[in-house]
């Protein structure tokens, strides 16, 4: 019943997609009748991580549509569910959709709401103002949904404006949402022991946490699962305004890679479809994209997304040379044994060499970008940034680029970058890229601009020189890192070590927080270790020391693929002083592109 | 010994015995003369009041009232009554219920509160009660009651009072000599004797259905009869003396016996479901269902009440309990006795007297063992001495001890229920019940009569010592403790939140919100308030919060809830109840509730926005706003004036770079306007850069010069804009004379990349030899120059690039092949 990419891991995350899914489902069953989903567009793709089309058929599902303006699309289903986030416009379209249906039909259907993952007071109150409220008597449901699964050690929240709300709106709204994820969480594997986190986003979510468990420990019989030993040991909550400068920085994993060339979303990427035509493939593509799933399912997959691209090469190659030495054996001389156990391996061989052929070309693909010009001009700058040099003055590519109109993103990118490799910007420089973007790509970028100042990304000069101090403490650049089998996270943007998860290594050690005390004061406060209790107020047993400890990094405010990518490899290393297998959980996944466009407030939008 | 334990037995018929001991003796003796005493079921409390028939001397103020009294003989309290009462009655939930002669019920907690009144019926308050029944049935506690004109009516709950009106009894003239009521399970009925007639009322019948009862003796007049507590037995005494006992339908006679009695008893109740006992002035009689009889003498007079396993006797010196001995007590003590209990008791004796008989002992009862010992731990859940609960479950341990493998559960059980039975049967505590009646009652409904006698400390207590969840044990004590404390109006609010806090603490299955609730409701608002501090439920906390008119504190506790949609319910309460310039000011000292406020204002309310901004002097947030309001396409005609208004409140922000973008936007805007009356095109919305390349591909140099002065774009843009433009154009020549205007600020690398992207090679090649140094090599290779290519590496002794070129060189490009050759064997002979 569950994805089996899921279960793999120390912490089986298939139990969140069970979770889920039973709460829809039960949802869905207190409706008789045939029912429509009608979700929200970013709800209806993620809806896919919890349940696909077959399971939705079994409940009597008949049809799935996007929320759209205007009227619902034709149906003879007895029932409508809209399925959405307690968003008022999306409560607008409801209401329209609504009106129109009720004008439309004399025979009336039933409707129904389920809110992910909760009902709020505004929204009610904005179904009640547009005069629906009414409609949805008694339908008015939540689904729970916090978390999403993706794979067997991650697990996203699918928000991608957390990082805006709360450190330019000062909404903690989806902090609190996290709060209430991480709960769930704990009500499926356990209390999570220990709580460390840097940044007051993180903070934040601490103390929400602590007080949500307060909230559910006064209402419920504390003699359920809290009593059995969490199976995770430890949460590093990790806001993202420590580390502003990680996802600015080009991924260079196979993964990360396709995520900023192409841009994956929900485990998917879209291709040109005319790459795939292949021979072997029966059904002739009609639209212009491929889907091509991506998650640890797939073998090969799993083998090379956390490669440096550079070693993706070799790696298929290497494969290749394995699938066809498989497909060559039939050719010997065979017992009829042997042939029948050639072809029981036949179904998972052809599966590999699709996969195979489906890897070769993404790799062209990428390699295709990779190679240009224009892609290494600008590694090679950010790179020089990464390493402190010349990030003083305006520097000469950047200036190329706003003069040639390159894309804006990839300008604020490594503007931005330059920001911080350099400790913030001295006055004349910072004013000076300004003006050039605002003459260049027009004053409607004004405001933001100012919610990158705000959020700290463009900043100006401070006394402190927080990037070197960091860069020499922590070992930010490592040169010579052999990127074929490397032995240091750098790898992961060859030449940097996200800051993030140098943290982390440091944070997972017994007495990490104390070797990072020199360093700590340089990041935006408070950091915090606390030792949570169970609800019966003792302390919570302690798991033997020799197994490896199952640490949950949270990343508020979004993740990269190469970050993933960087804990995997620390997951892997048996010589590591600190014995750790990482589960990741992030409000969202998210690159240099999509983590810039969501502080993004172009006025022309409008 | 064993004749020792039997001393307080008496036989009745064969091989059945009864036993009556005393459980309390009161401490100052209270007369039983002249009163009226009533009690319930469980080891209720006593009420007592004066009978009103007797003559008296009148001692106080004379006005009727009734006292309480524990079952221990201790005054609880006293209830001044206004009026006359017909009759007294305790419900099951130990409410005292008086039954006043106009038909009113009065309901009374065991400490004489006032709990709620309700009117049988309006014919009861015209026509007087003259008498009335309190009785138990499945609902709870009912009321019977008999009016003057001789019609009776019911109530089956008196927490849900519904009058139901019984058929009338033809010929009914004179009060009935006597009836009862019978609560079968589905029904209640009256059982009514006219003289020797008998009749069943029912409320379902229109009529009622009379019966006959087999009676051995020809019927004259029933003139008392009592209903068992489990309502299927009922005993009915004839004027002549006689006494006859059945089930409750009166089909079935158990026993009928001349008690030799002429006069109708004082008082006529069963004891347990076996026996029923009638008083007579110096008498006490008691006659089993198999008609076997057993007189105990008794000085004064006394009170029966009836329990489900025995009737408790309650005398003006004592309280005593009369009971069939329990079978299994029978068995094990009874004269020559062969039951393994009584061989293991013996021996767990003689071994604690040290003697070695002990061991004989066990053996006779060696493969009864499991039985012996299951039977001691029964027996000694039926004793109230303590030394025998000692003596048989001392056997019992002694005898598991040769038993492996019993399951220790029955014992530790055992063990555990007396230390609560003799916890409760203490005179403080007054709760004189039977294990059977607690198994009946059960643990919970204990430990209601606990709270009901605040006895919280001991309730707790039990529920730790029979380790019951908190959330039905410990927490629903506390929170009934709580309900009792916030009720009490005169003590201090702070010290009593403070103090319910601390004994509640954070205990699971606590809701603070009813307790505050509860004191709100008691009038005591203040203490409410105090005590929502301790709800941690937010959700539950802010709305009563906010009902209570505690807009401030709700607002508080919302934001540290973090739960920012309490928060918007809260804002839009307080929005909407007072005037918006108060409600500004509040929110001002809450930033998070503010910027709340502000992001729901952006999307519903923007005017209110500009207010708030201005309120705040918030001027960059100001001008965040009117850029927005500049670029909505309803406001295009007035982007101007938003811009400039933008302009000044950066200005007031002190932000000079926006305040200088803002007006060279306004400025670009004027000129824009200008280019597009003049040249016909559009050029709105487009932005510097954009504008001035436009004007470049229009070949409008001239402007486009103008406008870079006008807004100092730095030369190396400029250059960039003017070699795409050129090349764009396909105007080669002004590229060319372009080149020559001065030293190129971007070098010359892009005019031989757009030449090159163009396929103008030939032109390409006349900025190559302007390229820098060290580019030179990749350049001339790239337009295919790659003799030069060869010679400028050659001369830069760069045996690499040579190579290089070499690799790229055609068929064609023999020569230069050759001549690389040359240049590498020079470099190389030079080293």
């Amino acid at each position: 019943m569950s994805s089996t990419h899921l279960s793999g891991g120390k912490v089986n995350i298939s139990r969140i997609q069970e979770h889920a899914r039973k709460h829809l489902f039960s949802l869905l069953d207190k409706i008789d009748g045939t029912k429509d989903i009608v979700t929200d567009g970013a709800l209806g793709s993620v809806m896919g991580l919890v349940a696909n089309k077959p399971m939705l058929k079994e409940h009597n599902i008949k049809s799935m549509f996007h929320l759209h303006p205007g009227t619902l699309p034709n149906s003879s289903s007895e029932n409508t569910v809209f399925i959405i986030r307690p968003q008022l416009r999306f409560i607008d379209l409801v209401a329209d959709n609504v009106h129109n249906e009720v004008k439309r039909s004399r025979k009336s259907k039933d409707f129904h709401i389920f809110f992910v993952p909760r009902v709020t007071f505004l929204c009610k109150k904005r179904l009640e103002d547009r005069g629906v409220l009414g409609n949805f008597e008694g339908n008015l449901k939540e689904l729970p949904w916090h978390l999403y699964p993706f794979d067997s050690d991650l697990v996203s929240m699918e928000i991608p404006i957390t990082f805006k709300e709360f450190h330019l709106e000062n909404d903690p709204t989806t902090l609190h949402q996290a709060a209430q994820g991480l709960l769930m969480l704990q009500c499926l594997y356990g209390t999570i022991p220990r709580v460390t986190g840097i940044g007051p986003a993180a903070q934040k979510v601490s103390n929400f946490l602590k007080r949500l468990s307060l909230e559910q420990s006064s209402c419920q019989n504390p003699s359920s699962s809290s009593i059995a030993p969490s199976q995770i040991d430890q949460v590093i909550l990790l806001d993202r305004s420590v580390d502003l400068l990680t996802p600015l920085a080009t991924q260079l994993t196979y993964e990360g890679l396709i995520d900023e060339i192409f841009g994956i979303q929900n485990n998917t990427v879209k291709l040109p479809a005319e790459h795939f035509s292949s021979s072997n493939d029966s059904t002739p593509y009609t639209a212009d994209t491929k889907d091509i799933i991506l998650n640890s399912g797939e073998e090969l997959f799993a083998e090379i997304r956390d490669k440096n691209f550079s070693a993706v090469g070799p790696a298929l190659s290497k494969k290749a040379r394995q699938t066809k030495l498989q497909f060559d054996e039939r050719h010997g001389d065979k017992t009829v044994q042997e042939m029948k156990q050639f072809v029981a391996r036949l179904p998972s061989m052809m599966a590999n060499k699709q996969s195979l052929a489906y890897h070769t070309t993404i790799a062209e693909l990428v390699k295709k970008v990779t190679d240009s010009h224009k892609f290494l001009e600008a590694l090679q700058t950010e790179q020089e940034l990464m390493n402190g040099i010349d990030t003083d003055k305006v520097h000469p590519f950047i200036e190329d680029c706003i003069d040639r109109k390159e894309p804006l993103i990839k300008v604020l990118r490594l503007v931005c970058m330059q920001a911080l490799t350099n400790s913030g910007l001295r006055s004349k420089v910072l004013e000076y890229y300004k003006k050039e973007i605002l003459q260049t790509y027009g004053f409607q970028h004004a405001l933001t601009l100012s919610n990158l100042e705000q959020a700290g990304l463009l900043r100006l000069q401070q006394n402190q020189r927080q990037y070197t101090v960091l860069r020499k403490a922590l070992r930010l650049t490592v040169e010579d890192n052999d990127e074929a089998s490397p032995t240091d996270i750098s790898y992961v943007h060859s030449v940097y070590a996200p800051l993030s998860i140098r943290l982390v290594q440091h944070l997972v050690r017994p007495n990490g927080s104390r070797a990072l005390q020199d360093v700590i004061g340089l990041l935006p406060s408070p950091a915090f270790d606390d030792i949570q209790t169970s609800h019966s107020g003792s302390s919570l047993p302690v798991p033997p020391s020799d197994s490896p400890k199952v640490v949950l990094v949270f990343f508020i405010g979004g993740c990269t693929f190469a970050e993933i990518s960087a804990l995997r490899f620390l997951s892997q290393q048996e010589v590591s002083d600190a014995n750790v297998e990482f589960v990741i959980a992030t409000t969202k996944l998210i690159n240099g592109n999509s983590f810039i466009e969501s502080l993004a407030e172009p006025l022309d939008h409008y | 010994m064993s004749v020792l334990l039997t001393a307080d037995w008496c036989s009745v018929g064969r091989d059945e015995y009864y036993r009556k001991f005393e459980i309390y003796k009161w401490e100052d003796s209270f007369s039983m003369e002249n009163v009226i005493m009533t009690s319930c079921s469980y080891g209720g409390p006593l009420a007592v009041r004066r009978d009103p028939k007797k003559l008296v001397q009148v001692q106080g103020s004379g006005k009727p009232s009734i006292a309480i009294y524990t079952a221990a003989g201790s005054f609880l309290s006293s209830i001044l009554l206004t009026k006359p009462v017909t009759e007294v009655g305790w419900s099951s939930t130990e409410d005292l219920l008086c039954i006043e002669d106009d038909g009113s019920v009065l309901r009374y907690d065991i400490f004489g509160n006032h709990q709620h009144t309700f009117s049988m019926c309006d014919e009861a308050r015209v026509t007087k009660v003259i008498e009335a029944k309190v009785f138990t049935c499945a609902g709870g506690t009912g009321v019977a009651i008999l009016t003057s004109s001789y019609r009776f009516f019911l109530v089956n709950s008196v927490t849900s009072p519904k009058t139901r009106p019984m058929p009338e009894i033809p010929g009914l003239n004179a009060p009935p000599s006597s009836w009862g009521v019978i609560a079968e399970d589905r029904q209640t009925k009256i059982l009514v004797a006219k003289e020797r007639e008998l009749h069943l009322l029912s409320h379902n019948d229109s009529r009622p259905v009379p019966v006959v009862v087999d009676f051995s003796d020809r019927l004259s007049s029933v003139v008392e009869m009592a209903v068992s507590l489990n309502n299927r037995q009922i005993a009915l005494f004839t004027d002549k003396g006689r006494l006859w006992i059945g089930s409750s339908d009166l089909r079935s006679k158990y026993c009928e016996i001349d008690t030799s009695h002429a006069f109708r008893p004082l008082q006529l109740a069963w004891c347990g479901s076996d026996g029923v006992v009638g008083v007579w002035d110096g008498t006490l009689l008691l006659v089993t269902t198999k008609g076997d009889t057993l007189t105990y003498p008794c000085d004064s007079k006394v009170h029966i009440v009836a329990e489900t396993d025995c009737a408790r006797v309650i005398t003006s010196s004592s309280h005593e309990i009369l009971q069939s001995v329990p079978s299994v007590v029978q068995k094990i003590l009874r004269i020559n006795s062969v039951d393994p209990g009584l061989y293991l008791l013996e021996a767990s004796r003689q071994f604690q007297r040290r003697n070695h008989t002990a061991d004989e002992y066990i053996r006779l009862v060696k493969d009864n063992l499991p039985l012996a010992v299951d039977n001691c731990i029964e027996a000694a859940g039926y004793e109230f001495s303590h030394d025998n609960q000692k003596m048989f479950i001392r056997a019992a341990q002694f005898g598991k001890g040769f038993v492996p493998d019993l399951d220790p559960e029955p014992y530790v059980k055992m063990c555990r229920v007396l230390r609560v039975l003799n916890a409760v049967r203490d005179h403080k505590v007054s709760l004189p019940i039977t294990n059977i009646q607690l198994k009946k009652m059960t643990i919970v409904g204990l430990l209601e009569r606990l709270v009901r006698r605040r006895h919280y400390y001991m309730a707790i207590q039990i529920c730790k010592h029979l380790k019951l969840p908190p959330a039905e044990g410990s927490s629903r004590i506390l929170a009934e403790w709580a309900f009792y404390k916030v009720a009490q109006a005169k003590q201090d609010r702070e010290q009593v939140a403070r103090e319910i806090a601390s004994k509640l603490g954070k205990a699971p299955g606590i809701s603070y919100k009813d307790i505050a609730l509860r004191a709100n409701h008691c009038g005591h608002k203040l203490l409410a308030i105090r005590l929502m501090d301790y709800e941690p439920r937010a959700r539950e906390q802010v709305p009563l919060l906010l009902d209570l008119g505690e807009e401030v504190p709700a607002l508080m506790k919302a934001m540290e809830s973090g739960d920012t949609d309490l928060i918007y319910f809260v804002l839009l309460r307080m929005h909407a109840k007072m005037p918006l310039a108060d409600f500004y000011l509040k929110i001002r000292n809450y930033p998070l509730a503010q910027s709340l406020y502000i992001k729901y204002s952006y999307e519903n309310n923007s005017k209110e926005l500009h207010d708030i901004h201005d309120q705040e002097s918030n001027y960059n947030a100001q001008a965040a706003l009117h850029l927005k309001d500049a670029y909505l396409p309803k406001n295009s005609g007035t982007r101007e004036a938003s811009l400039a208004a933008a302009r000044q409140s950066y200005k007031n922000a002190r932000n000079d770079f926006l305040a200088a973008a803002c007006d060279e936007q306004l400025r670009l805007l004027k000129i824009q306007r200008t280019l597009e009356d003049k040249f016909g095109r559009e050029f709105l919305g487009h932005s510097l850069h954009d504008t001035i390349e436009m004007l470049l591909t229009l070949k409008e140099v001239k402007v486009a010069e103008s406008l870079r002065n006008e807004f100092k774009v730095p030369d190396r843009r400029y250059w960039w804009l003017r070699i795409l433009a050129h090349a764009r154009n396909g105007e080669w020549e002004q590229l060319e004379k372009f080149s020559k205007e001065k030293r190129s600020p971007i070098g010359y690398e892009p005019f031989v990349d757009v030449c090159f992207e163009r396929n103008e090679i030939a032109e390409a090649q006349k900025y190559v030899s302007r390229v820098r140094e060290d580019l030179k090599v990749k350049y001339y290779t790239k337009i295919g120059m790659l003799k030069q290519a060869a010679q400028t590496a050659f001369e830069q002794k760069d045996t690499q690039a040579l190579r290089t070129i070499q690799s790229k060189c055609g068929s064609a490009e023999r020569d230069v092949i050759e001549q690389i050759n040359t240049y590498l064997a020079q470099l190389s002979s030079r080293k």
